[in-house]
């Protein structure tokens, strides 16, 4: 609990141009302007030594995908503050730590600066700096020069993040339909898909987790707090604050584990085996929603059927939990039904199975009745505003799919590693991927197998990326464009589903910092540099977004001064309240059995697969999520650095004792393959099972230029050399990864 | 006169650490300090673990050692019970930091020592602490003991609780439900 973190030479918050006093000082001021009696202590908070004038910018959060609208507070114009927008459902009013230590990304000195191209003179490479003007043309001419070789199928666009939108458009207009984000294949594909099999549709994002009134949460592998989806994190505190059972299964005694009725400490890779067990004792002892499976599902018979040998007798020596347990959470489940949620998970790209996994909780949701119900998924709703109306973008011959003939039936999205693989050159494929648009994802630490992705990075004739910070990617990049952060820029509308329909703005708080400049600015520039004017007919964002908001009745001065409106247009978001229970599946039901997975030859409903386990002497490299970082993007922050400055690995006390490991101490993880991690501190805790290491993702940066976050804990995506793609839709499955501890 | 605690709930809490970033940009809290922090507080053995999740600061005691061994003055308690320093009376001398049970103070780079305020301005204005106000889990609780009325004497009556170090006698205002 010492009060001063270890950390490097920061940025200090003095050097903002008020003279090294304090921010907060001009804001206390203000605020207690009218105060009339005279503070009796020369605190700076309380003195007021500077006056200022608050000003608050609608803003909408971009330190995660949870967007939620929050208003950036200045005090003549030097950041003081976020907070979150009350009327705002994504926040409450609440923003949870990265959001409210956002202004870090706009104070960020390591920030990527002006436009850099890659140099190579007497052999050696180097960047060197650039106009706007310059690189823009350059990128043009480079993208005329594949397109008039090989094609404009052969770029493709990685993307991250609200700016990407404008990206994408560029790339349509350009002729390729190759985009792809890594949120997908090495994220939430698996549960996308899954859901859409079972249910005729998706999860979505914000997930449509009806949590504020369940009564029974079942959590598998989703630490709720550690990962901070802010309402979703609300909702579950509201829960457990009411007293709702949580069931949470995890190797690892989480924040989530801690707040439960049940820790079901699991052996990693069997949560399938646990899953159909509670799924055999569900039909076994006829606890699901009689009416409901009658009414709404889709073969039952062959369900219960495929379960009948997996008996939680049988789940017990897979999984290490007793049948009695097994037995006593199924029924604590059903005794809740329909407010019992099994979480779908965020994250869920793990075994290669991860489609048939997630199945198995969407079919035990569908037994317990919760989809459309008061305390399972609600359906969401979404404000209605129209795209802005382009011109027809031209019909692309190929698309990435055609580098997997008859693989991933069910891949709705791009591979953004099979974008990756397809880069590499192959006898069997008539042409590989020429050039990459990255824009705002770290590629090296997004995508599995970091040396794969350096040699199809070997592979192209372009390789543009656009960034905020000097991400490893950018390294190997041929052109950086530096991104202003989201406090300095507009961006699209936020239209997300939810259950109110909204719409919310992010207005820029400051004028982009050095030469940096807004995606939106950049996209435009560079698709009139490569001839597509026509897609670019509004001159700036504002007329853009004035556009799309014509018709809504809303305006964007209204949008500047509210930051967010819902409307009060609303539908229904129960069945219990009127949603139609129509399900957009081939036999119009919810699909326990599924006949698109029989169509395609998978199994159409879940079987048990074991997964291998570790050898002698390695434990299975398990990696998550810490609640004041996401993923490598906030790693270099300056206001969130010092809660948490390097990722710790988590090694079981016993473990740790036979390996003469003590805690703190600095160790190295060695993989099945030889390749060594940088050096972590170890966690040696009562928190973990024996056989798994956990470690949060986003440490172990290797590019100097983030000086905070250069080497301070280790990167866990260098350590996942292998991976199980799930045939059904391309996910990568990384938790099939296991290391080997050793004193640093 | 108002006596200001804050009662915090432990089952709600789950450790982000919003309260501190909230803290640090509210207060210009200098980079590399802060005047509020999380503790894990994990008890037992593989399988059978419980853990409470607090947010730490200073508790403001009625009976403050800190104040009481200022030798300037300078640490003093102020209008609703609220422990303040006074920095330019302060000489940096550490008796209080050496003194406070639950290590919540230190010096700032400008030479006085630093602590939390209860937000003494927002508190003022009738606003909630910072960290109270952007709590995502809204798990803390701020108000006045001395009202039998308040948020925080009824949880107190209704939900079991207790302080920290209280064997030290310094009377500490923030509670935890447990």
């Amino acid at each position: 609990m010492a009060k001063q973190f270890s950390r490097r030479e920061f940025i200090k918050i003095g050097g903002l141009g008020l003279g090294g006093a304090a921010v907060g000082t001009g804001i206390a001021h203000s605020v207690l302007g009218g105060l009339g009696t005279s503070p009796a202590l020369a605190n700076p908070v309380l003195s007021g030594a500077i006056d200022g004038v608050v000003s608050t910018t609608p803003t909408v959060c971009e330190i995660c995908f949870w967007k939620c609208a929050g208003w950036v507070h200045a005090v003549d114009g030097q950041p003081w503050k976020i907070t979150g927008n009350e009327a705002d459902t994504h926040c409450n009013g609440r923003l949870c730590p990265r959001g409210t230590g956002g202004l870090g990304a706009y104070l960020d000195e390591d920030r990527l600066r002006t436009p850099l191209i890659r140099t190579s003179a007497h052999g050696k490479q180097a960047f060197r700096e650039a106009s706007w003007d310059e690189a823009l043309t350059h990128i043009a001419e480079k993208l005329q020069k594949i397109a008039d070789e090989h094609g404009p199928e052969c770029v493709a666009l990685f993307t991250h993040g609200s700016g990407g939108s404008f990206f994408k458009h560029v790339l349509r207009a350009y002729g390729s339909n190759n985009i792809s984000a890594p949120s997908y294949a090495q994220c939430r594909g698996p549960r996308e898909e899954a859901y859409t099999l079972t249910f005729g549709e998706g999860v979505f994002s914000p997930e449509r987790t009806d949590i504020r009134n369940t009564r029974c949460l079942v959590l598998i592998g989703s630490h709720l707090g550690e990962n901070m989806h802010n309402t979703q994190v609300q909702e579950f505190a509201d829960m457990v604050g009411d007293g709702g059972s949580v069931i949470t299964v995890d190797p690892r005694y989480s924040v989530a584990a801690s707040k439960s009725k049940y820790w079901l400490p699991i052996r990693p890779a069997t949560d399938m085996a646990l899953m159909l067990a509670w799924i055999n004792v569900i039909v076994e002892e006829q606890l699901y929603d009689k009416d409901y499976v009658e009414s709404y599902t889709y073969g039952l018979d062959a369900l219960k059927h495929s379960v009948r040998d997996y008996t939680p007798e049988w789940a017990y020596p897979i999984t290490t939990i007793k049948p009695q347990l097994i037995r006593e959470t199924a029924r604590e489940m059903a005794h809740h039904k329909p407010a019992t949620l099994i979480h779908p998970g965020r994250h869920v790209t793990w075994y290669g199975d991860d489609t048939q996994r997630v199945r198995a909780g969407a079919i035990l949701n569908a037994l317990l009745g919760s989809w459309g119900r008061r305390g399972g998924f609600f359906y969401p709703n979404k404000a209605s505003i129209p795209k802005y109306k382009y011109p027809k973008y031209p019909t692309p011959t190929r698309t990435w799919k055609d580098a997997y003939p008859k693989q991933f039936p069910l891949a709705n999205l791009a591979l953004a590693n099979g974008i990756c693989d397809a880069t590499i050159p192959s006898p069997e494929r008539d042409c590989s991927f020429k050039g990459w648009l990255v824009y705002g994802t770290n590629l090296l630490m997004t995508l599995p197998q970091p040396k794969k992705t350096i040699e199809a990075i070997q592979n192209l004739d372009l390789l543009v990326a656009i960034d905020l910070m000097p991400a490893e990617i950018t390294g190997w990049a041929d052109v950086v464009l530096p991104e202003c952060s989201y406090l300095e820029r507009y961006d699209d509308l936020r239209v997300s589903p939810g259950r109110v329909p909204a719409v919310a703005l992010r207005a820029p708080a400051f004028e982009p910092k050095f030469n940096s400049k807004p995606g939106w600015w950049i996209a435009r520039e560079l698709g009139i540099k490569m001839g597509l004017e026509k897609y670019f007919p509004w001159q700036n964002i504002e007329e853009y977004l004035e556009s799309r908001l014509g018709g809504t009745g809303i305006s964007l001065d209204e949008l500047k001064k509210k930051g967010v409106i819902n409307l009060e247009e609303r539908d229904p978001i129960y069945f219990e309240d009127g949603v139609q229970p129509e399900f957009d599946t081939p036999t119009g039901k919810i699909e326990l059995y599924s006949t698109q997975l029989e169509e395609y030859g998978f199994d159409p409903v879940p079987k048990y697969t074991a997964h291998d386990r570790p050898p002698e002497g390695f434990m299975r490299l398990l990696y998550g999520r810490a609640p004041m970082h996401t993923f490598g993007r906030t790693t270099n922050n300056p206001l969130l650095t010092g809660l948490m400055p390097e990722n710790e690995v988590w090694i079981n006390r016993w473990v740790a004792r036979l390996l003469g490991i003590d805690h703190e101490q600095y160790v190295v993880l060695v993989n099945q393959d030889g390749v060594r991690s940088n050096k972590i501190k170890a966690k040696v805790t009562e928190r973990i099972r024996h056989d798994c290491v956990y470690m949060v993702h986003g440490f172990g940066h290797s590019d100097k230029r983030m000086r905070k976050a250069f080497l301070r804990g280790a990167d866990d995506a260098q350590l996942v050399t292998r991976v199980k793609i799930d045939p059904i839709m391309g996910g990568t499955g990384m938790r099939v990864n296991f290391v080997a501890v050793e004193a640093a | 006169m108002a006596r200001y605690g804050m009662v915090i709930d432990t089952k709600r809490c789950v450790g982000c650490a919003d309260c501190v970033v909230a803290c640090q940009t509210e207060n210009n809290v200098p980079e590399g300090f802060c005047r509020d922090w999380i503790v894990e507080a994990l008890d037992g053995e593989y399988p059978d673990l419980r853990m409470e999740i607090r947010s730490e600061r200073c508790n403001h005691c009625e009976n403050a050692p800190c104040v009481r061994c200022c030798p300037t003055g300078a640490s003093q308690i102020t209008d609703g019970g609220i422990v303040l320093v006074e920095e330019a009376e302060c000489t940096g001398c550490k008796a209080c930091i050496a003194s406070c049970p639950y290590d919540a103070r230190f010096v700032h780079p400008e030479g006085y020592v630093d602590k939390c305020t209860f937000c003494y301005h927002r508190v003022k204005e009738g606003q909630d602490p910072a960290c109270v106000a952007v709590c995502p889990t809204k798990c803390m609780h701020f108000g006045d003991l001395e009202d039998p009325h308040s948020e925080v004497s009824k949880l107190l009556r209704s939900r079991p609780n207790h302080a920290l170090i209280p064997e030290a006698g310094t009377k500490p205002k923030i509670f935890y439900l447990t």
